[in-house]
């Protein structure tokens, strides 16, 4: 026996069970192959032998299986396969076996990867961590990023439990091969290695891996180049003080003049950390030429990013430099020449303002922001316009009552009837945030004719979309409004053509009813979605049934037996089968709603009368029904 | 190997060293070749076919015994790219012809290349295995199950040498992104994105993503019927990531930086040379449409071919070549039978060699043209099976053209339009070129003393 007591409590007990498991999820292996196995399973299962070592052999003889599936199936179990085979020959046998199977399928290997980066106590406990490095190390060298960054990932993670020793003699080695291989695959997988082993090592380790990160830093290579700039931060948090001054301000500065725009871009983020690390006296000197030079890249896909990380940015330098360099340069990416640019920057409006120092907020926003924020909103790109009535909304909480009715009610307004449907969609989508300032009233003339339109669209998207704002517009707007204005809207998209906005628009009146009550419905949608019962289109009188489905809940017991079920039942006699089979699954639906004596004495007979239907699919619901609600 | 890549006609001997394919006369159509490429370090050289395949070829070492000699190129790999499909929305067949492969930089021990047809770029990686695992629990190596009540202990299996294995495997489908067809691939220097170009528009992929790409360039009218070019061909700068150019069925080039905007419909740069009045004549648009362009390998220059001529631009000048090189002339009289018989549309590919200083390309009657830039010599050659005996030196061919035909020309009467040569590649470092034509590919280097 391999399993002791102890050991059988792992996340994944092995065993016959296991065996069977493993064996159920074999979707391509080939018939005859199956057969066999698990006709010998069965004879195992009836023997007393050695029964827990059948299951691992399986999984161990899968590991080299034609199927994919197979060998993922197994380096999925690995640890399973590892603690029966015990942590001597997992070390000696099954990490030599693993480090040269990177022959494998990206997903074999991702998963290989993934499974050792939590292999540390079945190889023997942090003592043993090391023989964890080599199937790694190849690992981080293929050509597949997701596997080798997954590599690197479990590569960090065991670096912890190596002991300082151990991290020496062993994995800043490995560091070390990594950053001087030959390809540049292996060097990208370094650049993630370094900020771990940092800390834990000796002055002179310490030297020489500041050495390493610089020559990558500096690497012929763009790919290695963007490895580098993208750790440059996380390496820069670990190092000393002085060290942060001396070497990596000069290595940022290189990236983000590289002349890769793709390495450049990536010193932006760099950028991020590196400013928090610095003392406020110092970044004036060290970061800002560096950050001013990015805002006015010639490339837009550095602007892009510096526009993409502007909050976060921001926060970094303090509000000092935020008010003499970033609001100009903020200003600038509104006004950018690419469209992304203003797209990018447009998104971070209201994050921007929110984050400005309170004392001169106000007034930062009213004479640099807004004027830009103007122009965008007739901007030429519909993106950008979009982008903007995403956030516009929110900068009426910041900039209070007055100022809004003033300033942005009239860019609500203008957006509000933008020919592009996504702007017009944003702003509505927004409609709490100007709400809790102004109220939605002073909107609410132009609100009207936008939200007919977007109802009307002729993109059942744009359609669809609209109906996911209503119980939200309902409840600002409140039920007399909705009454007058907004219910033959959604009793129209009752008969939409599209299926897909039929299903929304029951799916609405759910929530409508939610919201306003079962009072109101019985009052408002009841009556006209049972008239829709007699409509000569049979797609209508199915969307009677749905909508039934949908509000039973809602309206309670009494509207669903009193209005809703004899409805129902009379649609049993329908011509049109489909609409039978659905009053089968209606009854079905409802039938928890409804009191037993209704089941009995209406729903009973009804089902009955169903389930001895010519139509085969008829028959099938409504003896689903029977047997769900126990009627039978 | 250290011979210095310059040379073309004044100092290089060139010689025949290897020919690969069928030699019978009637060639199966999806043996045709139909692009050729070397990778970066010229051991691999790769081929397409109308047949959908690919077929790799890798130079053997020197051999110690022969060593004036360069190694041969001999079958690394073969593997079918592409098969034919069906579209069924536009009732259209997709050839699986390769229009282009192109390799990547070296990542890893393995080696990696796009390959594409008329609508679907792949991936390819090709491996070499040497090892393979042995030992299973529950069966014999044969694959006979042993009783499992014989299994008293685990076995780990063991990875064992074997015969060296080439193993080609498709990493990723690059598809449905052009709606014409795909004339161009070509990998960005930033090593992690590439464009594709079509007759119409130009797409920007990253390498790792296949479901998602980019328009950079579209050329399309919002009426068809304004239609009055096509984009022939497209290529990335060697090692300016944001500059590619494009040319077009009416012999202008555009350069296009991809910094100043997302879409690159604007182009920074157009090169185009004024029209010489004395020639204009039925054909000239025919005949100015640029067939290739290809950035020298110092991306100072680049080089356009058009059907009858060879120019090379300096890229700071736009208003006209700063050396052109006819690589035809001769042909001029006769482009209403070309017309007719429709070679006059043949797309002739052009290459430099490693240092700039020599440029190739293929014409009729299986001839090829070199052009030696610094010494402005040109020579032609042709690649036949008559001269085919390993190491013989290829004699240069002369073209008659008019009055009287002396010793060992040809008359322009006699050319074979059928025997063309589209495809050529130049070993980046060494003068080794491999040229095809039809159906056969041929090998030629110098002579090394």
């Amino acid at each position: 026996m391999y399993f002791s007591g102890s050991l059988l409590t792992t996340e994944e007990p092995p065993g016959r069970e296991g065996c069977a498991v493993v064996l159920g999820q074999k979707p391509r292996s080939a018939a005859q192959q199956r057969h066999s196995v698990t006709a010998t399973v069965s004879k195992m299962a009836g023997a007393d032998g050695d029964d827990s070592l059948y299951p691992i052999a399986v999984l161990i003889d899968e590991l080299r299986n034609e199927d994919v599936q197979l060998r993922l199936n197994s380096i999925k179990k690995l640890s399973t396969i590892a603690l029966a085979l015990g942590v001597e020959r997992t070390r000696t046998e099954l990490l030599p076996f693993l480090t040269d199977t990177i022959y494998d399928e990206d997903e074999v290997l991702l998963a290989l990867a993934e499974q050792l980066g939590n292999f540390t106590m079945l190889v023997g406990g942090p003592e043993y961590v090391h023989c964890l490095l080599p199937p790694l190390e190849s690992l981080a060298t293929v050509e597949e990023t997701v596997v080798r960054d997954k590599a690197v990932e479990s590569l960090r993670k065991i670096s912890q439990e190596h002991s300082p020793v151990d991290l020496e003699v062993h994995f800043e080695p490995l560091v070390k091969r990594l950053a001087s291989g030959d390809w540049f695959t292996s060097r990208t997988s370094a650049c993630g290695l370094f900020s771990v082993c940092y800390p834990r090592v000796s002055s002179t380790v310490k030297a020489e891996i500041r050495q390493h990160f610089r020559t990558l830093c500096s690497d012929d290579t763009p790919m290695v180049r963007r490895a580098a700039a993208s750790k440059l931060g996380e390496f820069a948090k670990v190092l000393e003080p002085e060290y942060v001054k001396s070497d990596i301000i000069s290595l940022f500065t290189a990236l983000a003049s590289d002349e890769q725009d793709s390495v450049r871009l990536l010193a932006v983020e760099a950028c991020v950390s590196i400013a928090t690390l610095l003392p406020q006296e110092d970044l004036e000197t060290l970061v800002m030429p560096t950050l001013r030079q990015a805002a006015e890249d010639k490339s837009w896909r550095v602007r892009y990013m510096v526009a993409d990380k502007f909050s976060e940015l921001q926060k970094a330098v303090g509000s000092e430099i935020t008010k003499n360099d970033l609001v100009p340069a903020f200003q600038n990416l509104l006004k950018d020449c690419e469209a992304e640019v203003r797209a990018a920057a447009a998104n971070k409006v209201k994050e921007f303002c929110e984050n400005l120092p309170e004392d001169n907020r106000e007034q930062i926003i009213m004479t640099h922001i807004l004027p830009c924020v103007k122009e965008l909103v007739s901007d030429t790109n519909q993106h950008v316009k979009s982008a903007l009535a995403s956030v516009i909304m929110g900068l009426s909480t910041i900039l209070g009552k007055d100022n809004t009715i003033e300033h942005l009610l009239p860019l609500f307004l203008a957006q509000l009837k933008d020919e592009c449907p996504e702007v017009r969609l944003n702003i509505i989508s927004n409609l709490d945030c100007v709400n809790e300032v102004i109220g939605i009233r002073q909107l609410s003339q132009s609100l009207l004719p936008a939200i007919v339109e977007l109802a009307e669209d002729a993109k059942w998207r744009v359609r669809l979309a609209i109906i996911e704002y209503m119980p939200l517009l309902a409840g600002q707007l409140g039920v007399e409004f909705f009454d007058e204005k907004l219910n033959t809207l959604c009793m129209a998209w009752l008969i939409d053509h599209v299926y897909a906005i039929r299903e929304a628009a029951t799916c609405n009146l759910m929530k409508l009813v939610e919201k306003f009550g079962a009072e109101w419905a019985q009052n408002t949608i009841v009556p006209k979605v049972l008239g829709m019962a007699n409509d000569p289109n049979y797609l209508h009188r199915m969307t009677t049934l749905f909508c039934i489905n949908a509000l039973s809940e809602a309206c309670g017991q009494e509207i669903t037996t009193k209005q809703m079920l004899p409805v129902v039942l009379k649609m049993s006699n329908d011509q049109v089968a489909n609409v039978r089979f659905n009053v089968a699954k209606s009854l079905q639906k409802i039938g928890p709603v409804l009191d037993s004596n209704a089941l009995q004495t209406e729903v009973k007979p009804v089902l009955e009368k169903l389930a001895t239907d010519s139509d085969m699919d008829v028959k099938y619901f409504a003896q689903e029904a029977i047997s769900v609600l126990a009627l039978a | 190997m250290m011979a210095g890549p310059g040379g073309g006609s004044s100092d290089v001997q060139w010689c025949f060293s290897q020919v690969k394919g069928a030699m019978d006369d009637d060639v199966a159509e999806a043996d045709i070749i139909s692009t050729v490429e070397f990778n970066q370090s010229g051991e691999l050289l790769a081929t397409g076919d109308k047949g959908g395949r690919v077929v790799i070829f890798q130079q053997e070492p020197e051999s110690k015994s022969q060593p004036l000699r360069r190694g041969e190129y001999n079958v690394y790999s073969t593997f079918q790219s592409h098969e034919p499909e069906f579209d069924y929305l536009k009732s259209l067949e997709i050839e699986e012809k390769i229009n282009k492969i192109r390799w990547l930089p070296q990542k890893n021990a393995a080696h990696f290349l796009l390959s594409t047809n008329d609508k679907t770029i792949k991936l390819w990686k090709i491996s070499e295995r040497d090892k393979r695992p042995e030992g299973y629990n529950l069966k014999e190596e044969d694959g006979r199950y042993k009783d499992p009540s014989t299994v008293t202990t685990l076995r780990v299996p063991v990875l064992m040498p074997m015969d060296l294995m080439v193993e080609a495997s498709p990493r990723r489908v690059f598809a449905n992104a052009h709606t014409y067809h795909i004339n161009s691939i070509s990998i960005n220097s930033d090593c992690e994105t590439y464009l594709s170009a079509d007759d119409l528009r130009i797409n920007l992929w990253h390498q790792e993503i296949t479901d998602r790409s980019f328009n950079i360039v579209d050329i399309k009218p919002a009426n068809m019927e304004d239609l009055t070019e096509v984009i022939t061909a497209a290529e990335f700068h060697p090692n300016q990531c944001n500059t590619f150019v494009y040319s077009s069925s009416k012999g202008t080039i555009r350069l296009c930086d991809m910094r100043a905007s997302a879409l690159c419909d604007k182009h920074t740069k157009m090169f185009e040379e004024p029209e010489d009045p004395n020639n204009r004549s039925f054909f000239s648009e025919i005949i100015s449409s640029i067939s290739d362009v290809k950035f020298s390998n110092n991306g100072r220059y680049m080089m356009t071919r058009d059907y009858l001529s060879i120019k090379i631009w300096d890229l700071c000048m736009e208003t006209r070549p700063v050396e052109t090189y006819q690589v035809h002339e001769y042909l001029r009289s006769k482009l209403c039978s070309l017309y007719e018989n429709d070679c006059i549309f043949d797309k002739f590919e052009c290459c430099w060699n490693g240092n700039d200083s020599v440029v190739m390309t293929g014409s009729y009657n299986n001839f090829f043209r070199m052009f030696d830039r610094g010494y402005q010599q040109d020579v032609t050659y042709e690649a036949s099976r008559e001269n085919s005996r390993p190491r013989s030196i290829l004699k240069p061919r002369k073209i008659s053209t008019g009055g009287k035909r002396k010793k060992d020309e040809i008359s322009v009467d006699s050319l074979d339009f059928s025997k063309k040569i589209i495809h050529t590649a130049w070993h980046p470092l060494d003068n080794i070129i491999a040229v095809a034509t039809t159906n056969n590919l041929y090998i030629f280097q110098d002579k090394l003393n």
